[in-house]
C-alpha cells in the first residue's frame, strides 16, 4: 500500500516537472529577449534537479542526490556567467 | 545502497507523497506564470515559486523518505536546499540589474528611470528612459 502511494507520488511529480521544463523551454524558445531566454535556462535547470531527486526517492538510490548537487552549482556558475555577459558584453574583464 | 519503498509505514508514505505533490505542483505553477506573465520584470518572480517551496517540497519528502527507510537520519538534501535558497536571489539579481542596463541603453518603455540619489548623481537629460 505506502509502495503504491509512493509510486504513484513520484510519478505524477514527474510528470509536472518535465511539464514545467517544456514550458520554460517554450519561454526560452519564444522568449522576445535574451534575458527572457536565460530566465527560462535557469527554470530548466532547477527542475531538471528537482526531477534528478524525485527520481531517487523513485528508485530508492541514494546516487541521484550526487548528480543533483553537481548540476545546481554547474547551474548557478552558468546563470551568473550568461547575466555577466549581458551587462557587460564579456565574462572575464 | 537501494532503500525499497514497500517498508516505510503508511503515514510516512502519505507525508513523503504530499511533500512530492506540493513541489512539484508549485514548481509547475512558477512555470506556468513564468509563460503567461506579460513583461520581464513580472516573469522573473514566478520560477522564484519553484525555487523557494518547489525546491523546499521535494527535499522535504526526500528526507522523510531516507531517513525512515534507511533508519538513519540523512539530512545531506539540505546542502542542495541552503545552496539553492542562497544563489537564487543572487542570479535574479544580476539578470534584473542586466536586463535594467540593456532596456536603459535600447531606450525601450516601461522601463523605471533614476533616482537621484545626492546632488551629485542628478540625472543628466539623456539618462531619462523615454527621452
Amino acid at each position: 500500500m505506502s509502495a503504491v502511494i509512493i509510486y504513484t507520488a513520484v510519478a505524477i511529480a514527474q510528470f509536472m516537472l518535465v511539464v514545467a521544463m517544456a514550458i520554460a523551454a517554450i519561454r526560452m524558445f519564444r522568449g522576445p529577449r535574451a534575458q527572457d531566454r536565460i530566465i527560462g535556462l535557469d527554470t530548466i535547470y532547477i527542475n531538471a534537479m528537482l526531477l534528478l531527486v524525485t527520481f531517487g526517492i523513485g528508485t530508492g538510490r541514494v546516487i541521484y542526490f550526487e548528480a543533483a548537487l553537481v548540476i545546481g552549482l554547474l547551474g548557478f556558475v552558468s546563470t551568473v556567467a550568461l547575466a555577466k555577459f549581458l551587462m557587460r558584453g564579456e565574462v572575464i574583464e | 545502497m537501494i532503500y525499497p519503498a514497500a517498508d516505510l509505514s503508511l503515514p510516512i508514505a502519505l507525508a513523503v507523497a504530499f511533500f512530492l505533490l506540493v513541489g512539484a505542483a508549485l514548481a509547475l505553477i512558477g512555470a506556468i506564470g513564468f509563460l503567461r506573465l506579460p513583461t520581464f520584470y513580472e516573469r522573473l518572480h514566478a520560477p522564484a515559486l519553484g525555487t523557494s517551496w518547489g525546491i523546499g517540497g521535494i527535499m522535504l519528502a526526500s528526507m522523510i523518505y531516507f531517513s525512515v527507510a534507511s533508519s538513519r537520519l540523512v539530512i545531506h538534501e539540505v546542502l542542495i536546499g541552503i545552496f539553492v535558497t542562497v544563489t537564487t536571489p543572487v542570479t535574479f539579481m544580476l539578470l534584473a540589474r542586466a536586463a535594467l542596463h540593456r532596456d536603459r541603453t535600447a531606450r525601450s518603455h516601461g522601463v523605471p528611470r533614476k533616482y537621484p540619489i545626492g546632488p551629485e548623481e542628478r540625472p543628466r537629460e539623456d539618462d531619462e528612459p523615454q527621452a
